[in-house]
């Protein structure tokens, strides 16, 4: 395999796959079907995006890479509230999240001259950095909806000493917080040692200098990790007050079935 | 208004959890101690929420020294009228950590040793950890925390449920010696004999509606 990689190779890693629907099939884990759509799901979406990312290469205008970031961020919000849907109104809160830490992390890299604004770089960075701050925004508030559950009556006793909504759910937003930059913050301290990145494996198996290969993978994970921070804590800063009512109470869950 | 009344529902109506547990409810509870009696289930502990505004009337208005409680600010209200909830809730920390916690979130330094006396626990107990307390003495921190705000109103919710004998008996014995520096105390409670050992005044609730 060189650089040029044919549809014959693609296909030949379908060998792989049938193995994981087999592990599936053997210990009846019932996820044959979901690694089925998975694999429709990566070639179609991704196939697409290669087509739509080489139109946008070649017509080299920043306009059209804003609005592919801005159509990436608007899906990002969509996938991260149906992970999170235990949260009520959550889209606002991660559009905003996702918005935020895609538009600040590469205003900044930008700015600090890491990367120019041209599509080869601003397509691809700002599509890791959606994609990562969407998943830890997405943990996060599942973890929120998990906490405020699991604590209902620590609140309403903190509530009922004249906390405010903020103060009485201020530990668990640190931990939701945590839960969405936690992996990212393990995965960053063992990289190199118990996985490579993608990044650095696309670019070695592309035949770059490995050393070009480590410091553009840096540049990317520490990009990362200011991004997972920033959209985890807006959207659980955001989302922390669907849970209350202006006047500082709790509201209940909504009934089981009444949806 | 010559109105001696520390709360005052008028024609409430409320829910939990979807279903309405509180039909037209009118009642006047003075200052000393008057007693929510009712089964579960009947809407007691609703009732008291209503009082702190831990949560809405559907319908109907509740008054606090004759003010509308929605015209009152929220955390002062709830500061003033404390509610303390029918299973301990301690924050993570130590006995002191958690009495102090009230005063600290409106800047008020806290007399911890005074609130553990009142609620029958001895100084001792302000470095311990609150988590490693029994579920008596868990409750009576519960009780000193409300304390430690020096409120005008104090809301019981089943207070004593979660105890056995001997602590019920010593909770009970304490909460009548707070009656007498507390204006007004409000205990739900389901059981009659606690309600005539400890209040002046018993209102029954039944099935959402005020009996007698």
């Amino acid at each position: 395999m060189s650089a040029q990689v044919t549809l014959g190779e693609v296909a030949a890693t379908l060998a792989l796959v049938a193995i994981a629907a087999a592990v599936s099939l053997w210990r009846r884990a019932e996820l044959e079907r979901d690694i089925g759509l998975a694999v429709l799901r990566s070639f179609l979406q991704l196939t697409a995006v290669g087509y739509v990312i080489q139109a946008i290469f070649e017509a080299d205008d920043l306009w059209l890479v804003a609005a592919l970031l801005a159509g990436m961020v608007l899906f990002g919000a969509f996938t991260a509230r149906s992970r999170a849907r235990a949260v009520p109104r959550a889209f606002g809160p991660l559009l905003l999240a996702l918005g935020a830490a895609a538009a600040i992390t590469l205003g900044l890299v930008l700015a600090l001259g890491v990367f120019e604004a041209e599509p080869r770089f601003l397509v691809p960075v700002g599509g890791m950095v959606i994609g990562n701050a969407m998943t830890a925004a997405a943990v996060a508030l599942d973890r929120l909806a998990d906490e405020v559950a699991a604590s209902r009556r620590q609140i309403e006793a903190t509530l009922a000493l004249g906390a405010t909504a903020r103060q009485a759910a201020a530990g668990i937003v640190t931990r939701s917080l945590r839960s969405g930059m936690i992996p990212l913050v393990d995965s960053t301290k063992t990289t190199g040692v118990v996985f490579f990145p993608g990044t650095m494996v696309g670019m070695l198996v592309a035949g770059a200098d490995p050393v070009d290969a480590v410091r553009l993978q840096l540049i990317l994970l520490w990009s990362l990790l200011g991004s997972v921070a920033l959209s985890s804590v807006i959207a659980v800063s955001l989302a922390q007050r669907r849970f209350f009512t202006p006047a500082h109470q709790l509201i209940e869950p909504a009934e089981p079935g009444a949806r | 208004m010559a109105d001696a009344a520390v709360f005052e529902l008028e024609h409430v109506t409320a829910s939990r959890g979807g279903r309405r547990v509180l039909h037209d409810v009118s009642l006047r509870i003075g200052p000393g101690t008057t007693a929510i009696l009712g089964p579960s289930g009947s809407g007691k502990s609703t009732l008291l929420r209503l009082l702190n505004r831990l949560a809405d009337p559907d319908e109907g208005v509740v008054r606090f020294h004759g003010t509308d409680l929605r015209e009152l600010d929220v955390l002062e209200l709830r500061r003033r009228a404390c509610l303390v909830p029918q299973l301990p809730a301690p924050l993570p920390g130590t006995v002191a950590d958690n009495v102090a916690y009230g005063p600290r979130l409106v800047h008020r330094a806290a007399d911890v040793e005074r609130a553990l006396a009142r609620a029958g626990l001895d100084p001792a107990y302000a470095e311990r950890d609150a988590d490693e307390l029994s579920v008596g003495e868990q409750q009576r921190v519960m009780l000193a925390r409300a304390l430690a705000l020096e409120p005008e109103a104090l809301l019981l919710d089943e207070p004593t449920s979660a105890l056995d004998d001997e602590a019920r008996t010593g909770v009970e014995r304490t909460l009548a010696e707070l009656a007498e520096t507390v204006a007004a105390v409000v205990l739900v409670t389901h059981d009659r004999d606690q309600a005539e050992r400890l209040a002046s005044r018993i209102v029954v609730v039944e099935e959402g509606r005020v009996r007698g």
